[in-house]
């Protein structure tokens, strides 16, 4: 099924318009409503998941079954209802997190709460969640190596909290096709969740590289919502306009792969050449192979051009055949951290700082605590950029910022009781502590694995 | 000619694992020769050693006037393992653009490139 009704046409032929409202899980919240308010678009796309979120989300699951998806997400759709019921516009998301099933009951229960059940057809991915099956695909011969370390999975296997595999745009198309005009995903790639509704409207097919890479290159410019739009932009910062009123960023695709990227009119922010190959540069890696469960895309073809005020044309781009492995997202507990902070003041605030990180590195000493790094940081000196920041010229305050990391919690805890006793028992002129005795966290890791293509199915349920 | 990169080039920086990868921009179309040309692997290598851990790699973008640069080892870990305040790696994009590039006067010239002021003390070390 098409919803050719959906989109529009314009001189230059038909378009859809996929608008992102999320960047990550945290991003703003005002962000979905006012990409369905500002102007008319066919798609919302909302991005929830980084590397790590999926561990987040399994620990949650693991004490509540009924959790384990990004809880903004349901506030999100509430926000939207309106455009979703009334006016046609359909939901991508990868808010279903490690539970899926569970973030479409939420959401099932939202638009029965508002009256418009009938109207909200959930489409719910599956498939991906690949921790259930792990023992058995180890002893299948798939040793999930690290793509970093090349240690095979089996060194950390007790520790693992959650394996996802990245999927593609398929089974997004899957549950478009069946109807569904709010699609919740596990661990789909970022990129997927916006070149599935370009392929589904346009009928491109599955070995159509060169649109596929297309669309897989619109969803990298959007996928970080504002940071394409004017946010985070370094080029002439200083002039971007009313990022307070920031307009978050919209594809407009069209059938031959091109496309525009634009904002809704009387929003701030800009969408330049420059503001958009910010983006494209973001976390790249070799540009000539963008590998995707769809099509690898090569950034070395792509076109920009100012097309407007606050629109950029992107085109001539290509892909190729991508490769017979899936990616697979896996995080295990890597032990523990804290970090601890204080402030010291004018004047030569940094000797003060490093005074101070002595006493307390000599502290753990004697008390043989057992850590495998301590990590010192003056903030305002050289926290960021190290010794390229060059000499510090009795700055006006510096933060001593020492972080711990290791395996024995008790080492680590005990690390949090030193930071506070230096206010007292340490060098002079220090504030800051305020925010009480540093957390201990758990650290959960990411391991990047490659696996067969051919083990991972995915399941598409339409809800009605 | 010296010229500093924050002049002639924006960027923008991320993370993958424990590498950091900064994507340096021409600020005009005509300046990314002088980019490809002269931001070499071996000055980017020099730059940042004892910042980072590992090794650099340099990738060649002329369709955006860029340069992808990705360094190895400089998140201390990376991801959640890392005890970094830029865990991240989002401001090695200015660490980068630090940098003073010697451009031969008469490219500079023709390039009509900014700048013959003296930069001294941006890549300086500490005198701890």
């Amino acid at each position: 099924m098409s919803s050719l009704s959906s989109a529009t046409t314009s001189p230059g032929g038909r378009v859809v318009r996929v608008a992102a409202g999320q960047g990550f899980w945290g991003d703003w919240l005002e962000a979905p409503r006012r990409q369905v308010e500002g102007g008319d678009v066919d798609y919302l796309m909302l991005d929830y998941l980084a590397e790590v979120t999926m561990s987040i989300l399994q620990k949650q699951k693991e004490r509540d079954p009924k959790m384990g998806y990004a809880r903004d997400f349901v506030g999100a759709i509430e926000s939207v209802l309106p455009a979703i019921a009334k006016r046609g516009v359909r939901v991508i998301a990868n808010a279903g997190g490690v539970n899926p099933p569970a973030c479409a009951a939420a959401i099932r229960e939202v638009a029965r709460k508002h009256g418009v059940s009938d109207a909200v057809r959930i489409g719910v991915v599956t498939g991906d969640d690949l921790l259930p099956r792990l023992d058995e695909l180890i002893a299948a011969g798939h040793p999930l190596a690290n793509m970093e370390t090349g240690e095979a999975l089996s060194t950390v296997r007790d520790r693992v909290l959650s394996a996802n595999a990245y999927i593609g745009s398929v089974p997004i198309i899957e549950a478009l096709a069946k109807g569904a005009n709010v699609v919740v995903t596990g661990r789909s790639t970022d990129t997927a969740l916006t070149m599935a509704p370009l392929r589904h409207e346009f009928g491109w097919k599955s070995d159509d590289w060169n649109r596929l890479a297309a669309g897989i290159i619109a969803g990298h410019i959007i996928e970080c919502g504002a940071q394409c739009s004017g946010g985070n932009c370094l080029y002439d910062w200083e002039t971007i306009p009313d990022l307070a009123n920031v307009g978050y960023p919209i594809v407009e695709g069209h059938e031959d792969g091109s496309f525009v990227i634009y904002k809704h009119p009387n929003t701030g922010g800009r969408i330049s050449v420059p503001s958009v190959t910010e983006q494209c540069v973001y976390e790249m890696g070799d540009p000539r192979s963008y590998i995707t469960p769809d099509v690898i895309a090569d950034f070395t073809s792509i076109h920009l051009e100012q097309a407007g005020d606050d629109r950029v044309r992107v085109f001539g781009i290509t892909g190729r055949p991508p490769t017979d492995k899936l990616k697979v997202s896996i995080a295990y507990r890597a032990g523990f951290k804290a970090v601890g902070t204080l402030v010291y003041a004018w004047p030569d605030a940094y000797q003060k700082a490093r005074l101070a990180d002595k006493v307390l590195r000599e502290r753990i000493a004697a008390l043989g605590l057992t850590l495998d790094t301590i990590l010192t940081e003056f903030v305002g000196v050289s926290a960021t950029h190290g010794r390229l920041a060059g000499p510090a010229n009795d700055p006006p305050e510096v933060q001593l910022r020492v972080g711990v990391r290791g395996t024995d919690k008790a080492s680590v805890e005990r690390f949090t009781r030193e930071i506070a006793p230096l206010v007292l028992n340490g060098p002079p002129t220090v504030t800051g502590f305020a925010g009480g005795r540093p957390k201990v966290e758990e650290i959960v890791a990411y391991w990047p694995a490659l696996i067969d293509k051919s083990v991972v199915t995915t399941t598409v349920e339409v809800l009605t | 000619m010296k010229v500093r990169l924050l002049d002639i080039a924006h960027a923008r920086s991320g993370d993958k694992g424990d590498t950091a990868n900064v994507g340096v921009i021409a600020r005009k179309p005509e300046w990314y020769p002088v980019l490809e040309r002269y931001l070499t692997l071996d000055a980017v290598r020099e730059h940042f050693r004892g910042v980072i851990a590992g090794d650099v790699e340099r990738y060649e973008l002329p369709n955006l006037g860029a340069l992808n640069f990705l360094l190895h080892g400089a998140l201390d870990g990376g991801g959640t393992l890392s005890l970094k305040t830029d865990a991240q790696g989002k401001v090695y994009s200015t660490a980068l653009l630090r940098m003073v590039i010697d451009v031969p006067d008469d490219e500079a010239r023709e390039a009509r490139l900014p700048g013959a002021k003296k930069w001294p003390s941006y890549t300086r070390s500490h005198r701890e």
